[in-house]
């Protein structure tokens, strides 16, 4: 079954009097269950994709079903309302809420789902066990290190049982053995929680790590491989 | 403590300075709302006190155009009547007789145009302040005639000290010259300079044979126990006043009316410093603006991550204004604070106010003013405060929702 759906996917930026075709006519359907990889040059439209997968940003043509609901029908708050239930994000960097230490970043989530506190600090030390970072549940962001900051962005992506991450470049400020422990875990997270994964990256060595790769170039999809297949 | 509350919390003490400058300047703000309106509540009581225990009373009953013209002849003919009409209106405290006319008066050296007043010693007593005002010699008994009580600026004038005789000279009420001797029993220092200089008193019952006031007096002169009694009042005596049959209707005024001087001084007064209240809630609020849209601006990302979790525009609008408020009710609490026990200390100890103000002597008031610390005083500024902030805050707090979450977390 697919959780995602793009057709004909097309996003043009205005940048002063030029138009930027990020995205010139992208389709594909990604099935449960993923760990995939869009690759491709900076540039190359994959953020921009993600960010529409994501339900942050609307196209200009073309259609996007995520979970079996076609966002060209749905209102801002209830695109919001998708992401907080369905959709978890990791970004570059900067992904936690600088204020609120690691274990409450993870919490935040399950607040805005109306998780009740107790199970909320249960279930968010957990996960924060799970990812390695049992003795940093009160650092601040500030307090935590780039690999270190990814895990808790990971453990917050994954803790309400989200249908889809979609991680862009997670690894890209990290060095390559803390780049590795973050995609190793977050594939070891893609087979126990049955979780799908699509994370962007122009790294060769994370893209050994994804099941599936689409390669994008100049706002299309060039390449597509299973390798399970 | 909520998550929601935490951060709110925490956000503030993010830019730690500019965030206390912020509420520092809230609590100023306030702490100078609430000290000065104390003060002017203190002043205007003080003038209001000072004119109407000393002379005007609270309300008066008086035939009418008697309040502009003076003339001798406009009476309360009756006064005993107007007596049984204000012992059967409740809120009336006290009241007295007066009556007055213009003379002069000499010494063996000068002479001086003075306002003689007849007043039932007893009854005066009970309205007015004259009798705790004597500073020399003593004041008017239920048995005396041709004895007065003199302001002290009057006695200097006229070099006249107690025991000194005065002739009064000057026109009865029926037109024909109405003269007589008296001697000098006290001498008042009231503090308004005007009452001082002019005031002369002697018993009405004297004062009514030597103007041939046939038992006719001038003003009925009363009290009520606060100004809010004061328009029941009002209304009432005039009601049932206007079922005597007098030659001239009576009239009842209020104190505004008796001293529109000081109505209006007091008017112009507040009126002046509201416009300055207002320039000064206007600063604060575009500091506290400025506050508000820096937060913001430097946030932008984060609130991109915070939409791409899933927060609600509402949500993040609620944050911001709970981020405003708490500022602003520290800011205000420290401000009533701080200007609570400001105005709590010089509401002890006065605040010496010299000779240089022109208007509070006018009416009465000279060395120190005390500042009243009341309920209204403490609440009005710091209220407006709030009100204002609240909006202020609106803005940014609405601005967020404009905010695309793509577009905030490109932001960097
Ligand atoms: N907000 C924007 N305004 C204008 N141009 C943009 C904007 N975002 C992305 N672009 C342009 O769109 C193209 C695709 O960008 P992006 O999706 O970020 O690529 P990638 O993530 O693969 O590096 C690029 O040429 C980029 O310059
Ligand atoms: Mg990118």
């Amino acid at each position: 079954m697919a959780i995602v759906e793009c057709t004909d996917v097309v996003k043009t930026y205005q940048q002063g009097k030029v138009d930027v075709r990020a995205l010139r006519g992208v389709t594909l359907s990604i099935d449960t269950g993923g760990f995939v990889a869009l690759a491709g040059p900076s540039g190359s439209g994959k953020t921009t994709l993600l960010n529409l997968i994501g339900g942050l940003d609307e196209p200009d043509s073309g259609h996007i079903t995520v979970d079996g609901n076609p966002f060209d029908e749905m209102s801002q708050s209830r695109l919001a309302e998708l992401r907080l239930n369905k959709i978890g994000f990791i970004f570059q960097a900067y992904n936690l809420i600088p204020v609120l230490s690691a274990v409450e970043n993870v919490e935040y989530v399950m607040l805005l789902q109306g998780v009740g506190a107790g199970e909320r600090r249960e279930r968010a030390r957990a996960i924060l066990d799970e990812v390695g970072l049992s003795d940093m549940y009160n650092r601040r962001p500030a307090e935590l290190s780039g690999g270190q900051q990814q895990r808790v962005a990971v453990a917050r992506a994954i803790v309400s049982n989200p249908a889809l991450v979609l991680a862009d470049e997670p690894t890209a400020n990290l060095d390559s053995k803390t780049g590795n422990g973050l995609l190793e875990m977050m594939a070891e997270m893609n087979r126990t929680k049955k979780v799908t994964f699509i994370f962007s990256t122009h790294d060769q060595r994370v893209m050994d790590y994804a099941r599936r790769l689409i390669r994008i170039q100049d706002g299309r999809v060039a390449e597509d491989v299973d390798k399970a297949a | 403590m909520s998550i929601h509350f935490k951060m709110a919390w925490r956000n503030i003490w993010r830019n730690r300075r500019r965030s206390l400058l912020t509420m520092l300047a809230i609590a100023f703000a306030c702490a100078l709302l609430v000290f000065m309106l104390s003060f002017q509540f203190g002043s205007y009581e003080a003038m209001l006190n000072s004119a109407i225990k000393i002379h005007t009373g609270y309300f008066q009953i008086q035939a009418e155009g008697y309040q502009d013209k003076n003339d001798i002849r406009s009476v309360v003919p009756n006064p005993e009547k107007v007596a049984r009409i204000l012992d059967n209106i409740p809120q009336v405290s006290a009241y007295t007789f007066r009556a007055s006319a213009f003379s002069l008066a000499s010494s063996e050296e000068r002479t001086y145009g003075v306002a003689v007043s007849g007043i039932d010693p007893n009854k005066e007593a009970a309205v007015s302040s004259i009798k705790r005002l004597i500073r020399e010699g003593e004041y008017l008994s239920e048995g005396d005639s041709d004895e007065a009580l003199v302001g002290a600026l009057l006695a200097k004038n006229l070099r006249v000290g107690i025991g000194d005789a005065i002739t009064l000279l000057g026109q009865g009420r029926d037109g024909s010259v109405a003269a007589t001797v008296v001697t000098v029993k006290g001498i008042f220092s009231s503090g308004l300079d005007d009452f001082d200089r002019n005031a002369v008193h002697i018993p009405l019952k004297y004062f009514q044979e030597v103007f041939f006031m046939r038992g006719a007096v001038h003003t009925v002169v009363g009290l009520t126990p606060s100004l809010w009694d004061l328009p029941k009042v009002v209304d009432a005596a005039e009601a049932r006043l206007a079922g005597l049959n007098t030659d001239r209707p009576l009239a009842v005024l209020d104190w505004k009316e008796l001293m529109p001087g000081l109505a209006q001084a007091i008017m112009i007064d507040l009126i002046s410093a509201l416009i300055f209240y207002m320039l000064l809630i206007l600063v604060v609020a575009f500091s506290i603006l400025n506050t508000f849209l820096m937060a913001i601006f430097e946030r932008t990302r984060e609130f991109g991550v915070l939409m791409a979790m899933g927060t609600t525009k509402e949500r993040l609008t609620r944050l911001l204004m709970t981020e405003s408020m708490i500022m602003t009710v520290l800011g205000i609490a420290g401000g009533i604070l701080l200007g609570g026990l400001v105005t709590l200390y010089f509401q002890k100890h006065g605040i010496s106010m010299g000779d240089s103000s022109e208007l509070f002597r006018q009416f009465g008031i000279s060395g120190r003013i005390y500042p009243r610390f009341t309920p209204l005083s403490a609440a009005i500024g710091p209220s407006l405060v709030l009100v204002i902030t609240f909006l202020v805050a609106l803005y940014p707090a609405f601005k967020v929702r404009k905010l695309r979450p793509v577009e905030a977390l490109s932001y960097v």
